[in-house]
């Protein structure tokens, strides 16, 4: 590509990688229907990391799953929205078509990298085989390609690694070696699905580096999905707040956590233990994450939220985002310049006063 | 006089060492040193913070404090009981006065019991409790950790992973001990959970006097959780000292290293860290000299040739193992 094909692509489409619209991913069980996903949108810009942060089971994953197309179904489903990237919806097009996007120009790394890598090959066939899958290389030319992703990723005495296999090397090296699988067709996109869990604080930060390299080497954009606000604030430029199968907020980086809007965000955010704060005790946000199949009616979080727990409106009807000054968008009734004034006023007629 | 320091736990210069065997004849080849000198104390009513990244060794510590596994060599003390040497008698009533929390709700629950009988089991055990004297104690306790009675009869796959660190609290509590074992008790818990659980160790804490070994590789947990601080690597400890003060004044690199590591909930404090290059290390060949040294960028060749002992610094209770600090 030279340079003006690659300004061309830069401009077109207002340098969004990945656009989601009203995505929603369903779970049909036998107990019912799991909404594990609803209405979800967002945009993911051009070489920027876009953080989707949520507690255990608030439909992240799906999120990720639902882009990739890998959502298991039955009894999982897509059953509605649009997925756009590269000028078209990867919803529509074929399973053929997906799979020469999958792995190529959108890839994936998970957050376990002992179960993701196949213990029966050896590293350098599982990164060859995903060159030759989309790559025309001849399989010599695939193997070096493969040693040389190695040393990219940082792993040393790569010509002997690529002939080892996943269970001679630790946690850390084996999160290497999934990033290098990830990137060595040069995506555009890289879904990092809680990278750094598994992994000790150490290794962590060496990770985070890594993927902050690629980053800026490929100019590749990041789906960085955690449950781990302080590595949302290491690492991210845009935020996706998830509490039960909804965006509750969304924010550049440093106005987020410089004032976060949603009260659920501000609670989980006072929750940390911090370095430099000793408190007595922790503040807590109550009760329990709801599960999918047992929402609260209304706004999700009112049953846990200080504000929202014993109003009427907050009981039932239920917040949708909305951009309430540029740049910021929110999911709550009571945050600063979300209700209309007709809201307002339709709200006083019915419930009174306030 | 043992106790004149009050001191309920004393580990000295423990070592805990796994044999690696191999062949037909099943010959001793070598030795895994999961835990290779370690010394401290714990003052009743503390709580002392055992931190480090997996494989340290710190749960081998843990472990090795109630005798699940041998120790290889030195001494554990706990009040007046020498641990490594107790008979039965003794050792049944270490295993009442220190219990142990773990880390994965999930696995630590037998699914197959109720959660009554879960509480209940050392209680049968140990006090010969049963009847309803035995039910009542049961619901108490779990309304101590936050569960209502009405829990006793459902099965642990009925509750969340916090609801499930409750019962494991609970059934840690039910015989009154002395020393709570707590191995990462919230490491598998999501955020908002996770400080609910901190909180109710605390409380419970105030309420029964309770002594805590604190074992965590969250430096942020441990700094609102613990009173004194050690830092354990390879085996070792490298770092020993009050919360406060190594908090301000880390002075091992390993100890820097950690610090500057943890990723700070503030976007402008953003590539302010150094993280160590490398990783830890294997415990089979753990490096001559200063297990560190490899990863440390003070390390000469003294380092590389001599242990630095766990040494006292300017006559405060900070304890470093460096010999460059």
């Amino acid at each position: 590509m030279n340079r003006t094909t690659v300004l061309m692509d830069l401009m077109s489409d207002n340098g969004i990688a990945l656009s989601v619209e009203d995505l929603s991913t369903y779970f049909f069980t036998g107990q019912g229907v799991a909404k594990a996903v609803e209405k979800v949108g967002f945009n993911i810009k051009k070489g920027r990391t876009f953080a989707l942060v949520g507690e255990s089971g608030c439909g992240k994953s799906v999120t990720a799953l639902s882009i990739m197309r890998l959502v298991p179904a039955p009894p999982g489903k897509i059953v509605g929205g649009k997925i756009v990237f590269d000028g078209r919806d990867l919803l529509t097009i074929s399973e053929k078509e997906m799979r020469q996007v999958r792995g190529n120009k959108i890839a994936m790394v998970f957050q376990e990298p002992m179960t993701s890598l196949n213990p029966v090959y050896t590293v350098g066939n599982q990164i060859v085989e995903a060159i030759r899958l989309h790559q025309k290389k001849s399989t010599r030319q695939a193997w070096l390609g493969a040693a040389r992703m190695l040393k990219k990723v940082g792993i040393a005495d790569p010509g002997q690694r690529v002939r080892e296999y996943p269970h001679q090397m630790s946690g850390g090296m084996q999160q290497r070696i999934m990033i290098a699988m990830a990137v060595s067709c040069r995506p555009t996109l890289l879904i990092a699905d809680e990278p750094t869990t598994a992994l000790d604080v150490t290794i962590q930060a060496q990770i985070l580096d890594l993927l902050d390299e690629l980053q800026t080497q490929n100019k590749m954009s990041i789906l960085l999905i955690t449950h781990d606000l302080s590595v949302v604030a290491e690492r991210a430029d845009d935020v996706a707040v998830m509490y039960a199968s909804k965006i509750v907020e969304t924010a550049e980086a440093k106005p987020f956590f410089e004032e976060p809007l949603h009260p659920y965000a501000q609670a989980l955010l006072k929750s940390l233990p911090q370095l430099d704060l000793s408190p007595k005790r922790l503040s807590t946000i109550a009760g329990i994450v709801p599960e999918p199949l047992h929402f609260p009616a209304g706004c999700k979080f009112h049953p846990r939220c200080r504000t929202g727990c014993n109003d009427a409106r907050c009981r039932t009807v239920e917040p949708a985002l909305r951009q309430i000054r540029p740049g910021r968008d929110v999911a709550c009734w009571y945050a600063p310049g979300y209700e209309t004034d007709k809201e307002r006023a339709e709200y006083e007629s019915k419930y009174g006063k306030r | 006089m043992e106790n004149a320091d009050n001191y309920i736990l004393k580990v000295d210069d423990l070592k805990t060492y796994f044999a690696i065997k191999k062949g037909l004849l099943r010959r001793t080849v070598g030795h895994v040193k999961a835990v290779d000198g370690v010394t401290f104390q714990i003052r009743a009513g503390q709580t002392l913070g055992l931190v480090g990244e997996s494989g340290c060794g710190k749960t081998t510590v843990a472990r090795t404090i109630v005798r699940l596994v041998p120790a290889t060599s030195g001494r554990i003390v706990f009040e007046d009981i020498d641990v490594t040497s107790a008979d039965k008698t003794k050792l049944r009533r270490i295993r009442k006065d220190v219990s142990l929390i773990f880390q994965d709700p999930f696995g630590s629950l037998n699914p197959r019991m109720t959660v009554g009988n879960i509480v209940a089991d050392p209680l049968r055990v140990q006090k010969k409790l049963s009847g309803p004297a035995l039910t009542n104690h049961v619901a108490t306790l779990l309304s101590k950790v936050g569960l209502s009675s009405s829990h006793i009869n459902r099965y642990p796959h009925e509750f969340s992973g916090g609801q499930r660190q409750r019962i494991g609290v609970a059934r840690a509590l039910a015989l009154e001990p002395k020393l709570v074992i707590c191995d990462e008790p919230v490491s598998a818990l999501d955020v908002s959970i996770q400080s609910q659980i901190l909180n109710l160790l605390k409380d419970l804490q105030d309420q029964f006097r309770l002594t805590y070994l604190f074992i965590a590789h969250d430096l942020a947990v441990v700094k609102f959780f613990c009173d004194v601080v050690a830092v354990m690597y390879l085996g070792r400890i490298v770092e020993r000292a009050a919360d406060d003060e190594i908090y301000r004044r880390p002075l091992h690199p390993y100890t820097r290293a950690l610090m500057s590591a943890i990723p700070h909930v503030d976007p402008s404090l953003r590539h302010q860290r150094s993280a160590p290059g490398g990783e830890v290390p294997s415990a089979l060949e753990p490096p001559e000299g200063c297990r560190f040294h490899p990863r440390c960028p003070l390390a000469d060749d003294n380092c590389k040739k001599h242990t630095p002992p766990l040494e006292k610094k300017d006559d405060s209770e900070h304890f470093v193992a460096c010999w460059k600090s």
